[in-house]
């Protein structure tokens, strides 16, 4: 459609004005269509170019998966292997590590990142002091702008065998702990980290979110005798269920896609039994040791898992409570 | 039952306590770093730092400024943030325009295009073969082209455009401007407000951003400052020597990599009060409207 584009055009002047709505008869609608708004249609040619070759190409190349795949080669690969490469991920123990590790990651995340924010913005909300307010607010908001890489660098910092909690811990009498060094603490390193960058800016949507919520609904919930966790369990939270519920599929679907940048910035060699997950497998099997259509074949697994999981909780959501992204 | 103005009140309490915590818990590691950056090395190892130098010292900044490769990688930092964000703009306000036409023909499929990469993506591994089979590793392009349309704020952009009144384009058009004019001479003058937003959205993500260059540079003098950084925490934690001399080495780096945080957070910290309202109202467009 984008290379079609010039070849209809006809010198501007004699455009139609948008908005007057004529009904084209269905053969010369698109003809009409380019020679009305063939200058918008220009317009798209670029960005459709990105989206063709930096997004979709991309997805095509997941045929390696399938197809021998030699280092200089064609970027779909030699010759048809078949399932192949998916036979071996499946029966490599390493695999089944990464995978476990990425349920879990991606299970506590969705644990404790989802309701947080819920909590928090609820929280906020009962501030009076509007000066107090937005300073928490700010603050809270203020680690979601930092790079991943001052996160983790921080993250590292704190638990450093010197570093501030050791030195709590040893005030407490505790032994100091090699936090970063031990597979047992790597999730909830992780978490807490998570937690730590994204909770204030996750309040934002339920903030507002509670704005619009009609203070009538208030006065006559108080009116019918509601103390202030019946107004929340029955006003207040049925106000935002829509965001919530929003939220959630959104969470689920990247449920798969858990911190990869910071799982690789934070992990170690002897953290790996517990932090290694599935992207960063690919990412060492593929990158580090250009074993192409291997790495290409577990991460089309994880893509197609998470789309599958999108689009169920889209679904569930859409049947039970009526909400949904599309 | 409790009095409710004396419930009220301990309700109260109870939140300010929790979240005072949530500030303290928030700041913390920051005031920590800072201070860390001005302590002597030996202070730090003997964990003294807390909220306050100790062994106040400007050395390990002076052996950082001294570092060529910091401030050539710092110099990478914004040649790369201000090429990959024209790029975005220019990509994004575009398409963006486009799809704010609701009488265009074909939008449905436009929009579906950009939306459906938000579910699906190809994957770490074609994309790797491809920036490098299109000859863009250890370039400005590698970082900026893959990364030229974020689908968030191109839907934010939309919903923006599709706000402005149409009368104002329909009368430029009758005054004979073409859709190019009216897009550069009426609706960005009008649209200030989300075009900052934007700049500012992608001046953000690309500063901080890290994986992209790690992945295609070959060369240390052609890496951004956070890959500097990376590459500092990972010499110390011990991402490849991991072993009996781990511990020994995270204390040796230890005031230099809270320096290189320090600036490497300095600027994004600076801009924040000031850009902070743009953020949050541009979110809020993006949810309205998604």
């Amino acid at each position: 459609m984008s290379t079609s584009v010039k070849s209809a055009s006809p010198p501007p002047g004699i455009e139609e004005p948008p908005g007057t709505v004529t009904r084209p008869a269905p053969r010369s609608g698109w003809r009409r269509a380019l020679r009305r708004d063939w200058q918008l249609y220009s317009l798209a040619v670029l960005p459709l170019l990105f989206f063709l070759v930096f997004r979709y190409l991309p997805m095509i190349g997941n045929v390696i998966a399938f197809r021998r795949f030699e280092p200089g080669g064609s970027m779909f690969g030699e010759d048809w292997v078949g399932l192949r490469y998916v036979r071996m991920f499946l029966s490599d123990p390493t695999f089944w590590q990464v995978f476990r590790n990425t349920l879990w990651l991606g299970g506590l995340t969705l644990v404790f990142c989802f309701p947080i924010p819920i909590v928090l913005a609820l929280l906020l909300n009962e501030v009076r002091r509007r000066s107090l307010k937005r300073f928490v607010q700010s603050v809270s908001y203020l680690p979601h702008f930092l790079s991943i890489v001052i996160v983790a660098g921080l993250t590292l910092q704190m638990l450093a065998t010197d570093g501030p909690v050791n030195h709590a811990l040893g005030r407490l009498g505790h032994d100091e702990i090699r936090f970063i060094q031990e597979p047992g603490w790597f999730r909830t390193i992780y978490v807490g980290s998570e937690i730590w960058q994204t909770a204030g800016w996750g309040t934002i949507l339920y903030l507002a979110a509670l704005t619009t919520i009609d203070e009538d609904l208030y006065e006559a919930a108080r009116i019918d005798g509601a103390n202030r966790w019946r107004q929340i369990w029955h006003v207040t939270l049925p106000g935002i269920r829509p965001t919530m519920i929003t939220l959630l599929i959104l969470n689920v679907g990247t449920f798969m896609a858990v911190g990869f940048e910071k799982v690789l910035l934070l992990y170690n060699p002897l953290t790996y039994p517990t932090a290694d997950v599935i992207s960063t497998y690919v990412y060492r099997v593929g990158v580090e040791s250009n074993s192409f259509s291997y790495a290409a074949a577990i991460g089309l697994f994880e893509a197609v898992i998470g789309l599958v999981l999108i689009t169920t909780a889209n679904t569930l959501a859409r049947r039970t409570v009526g909400t949904s992204l599309w | 039952m409790v009095k409710p103005s004396r419930s009220h009140r301990v309700f109260q309490g109870v939140n300010g306590v929790i979240l005072t915590l949530v500030v303290v818990v928030t700041l913390y590691p920051f005031v920590n770093i800072v201070a860390r950056s001005f302590s002597g090395e030996r202070q730090i190892r003997a964990g003294e730092v807390t909220l306050w130098p100790k062994g106040f010292n400007l050395t390990t900044y002076r052996i950082v400024f001294q570092d060529s490769m910091f401030w050539r990688n710092y110099g990478n930092t914004v040649f790369y943030t201000v090429v990959s964000t024209v790029v975005a703009m220019v990509l994004t306000t575009c398409y963006a325009y486009v799809l704010s036409k609701k009488h265009l023909r074909g939008r449905g499929l436009l929009v579906g295009i950009a939306v459906f990469t938000m579910f699906f993506t190809g994957g770490l591994i074609p994309h790797y073969i491809l920036v490098t089979e299109l000859g863009l590793k250890n370039s400005v392009w590698a970082i900026a082209l893959p990364n030229a349309i974020s689908v968030f704020n191109l839907l934010v952009m939309k919903a923006f455009f599709e706000s402005l009144p149409a009368e104002l384009e329909e009368a430029a058009q009758i005054d004979g401007l073409s859709t190019y004019g009216i897009l550069l001479r009426i609706v960005l003058p009008l649209s200030k407000a989300v075009v900052a937003t934007m700049v500012l959205f992608y001046t953000v993500s690309f500063w901080n951003s890290w994986f992209s260059a790690f992945l295609y540079m070959d060369h240390s003098d052609l890496m951004p400052v956070t890959v500097y950084l990376r590459n500092l925490i990972a010499g110390a934690t011990g991402g490849g020597n991991a072993g009996a001399g781990t511990a020994e080495l995270s204390q040796v780096g230890a005031s230099i990599q809270a320096v290189t945080i320090v600036l490497t957070a300095l600027p994004i910290i600076c801009v924040y009060p000031f850009v902070q309202r743009y953020f949050v109202s541009g979110v809020m467009l993006g949810a309205v409207k998604g």
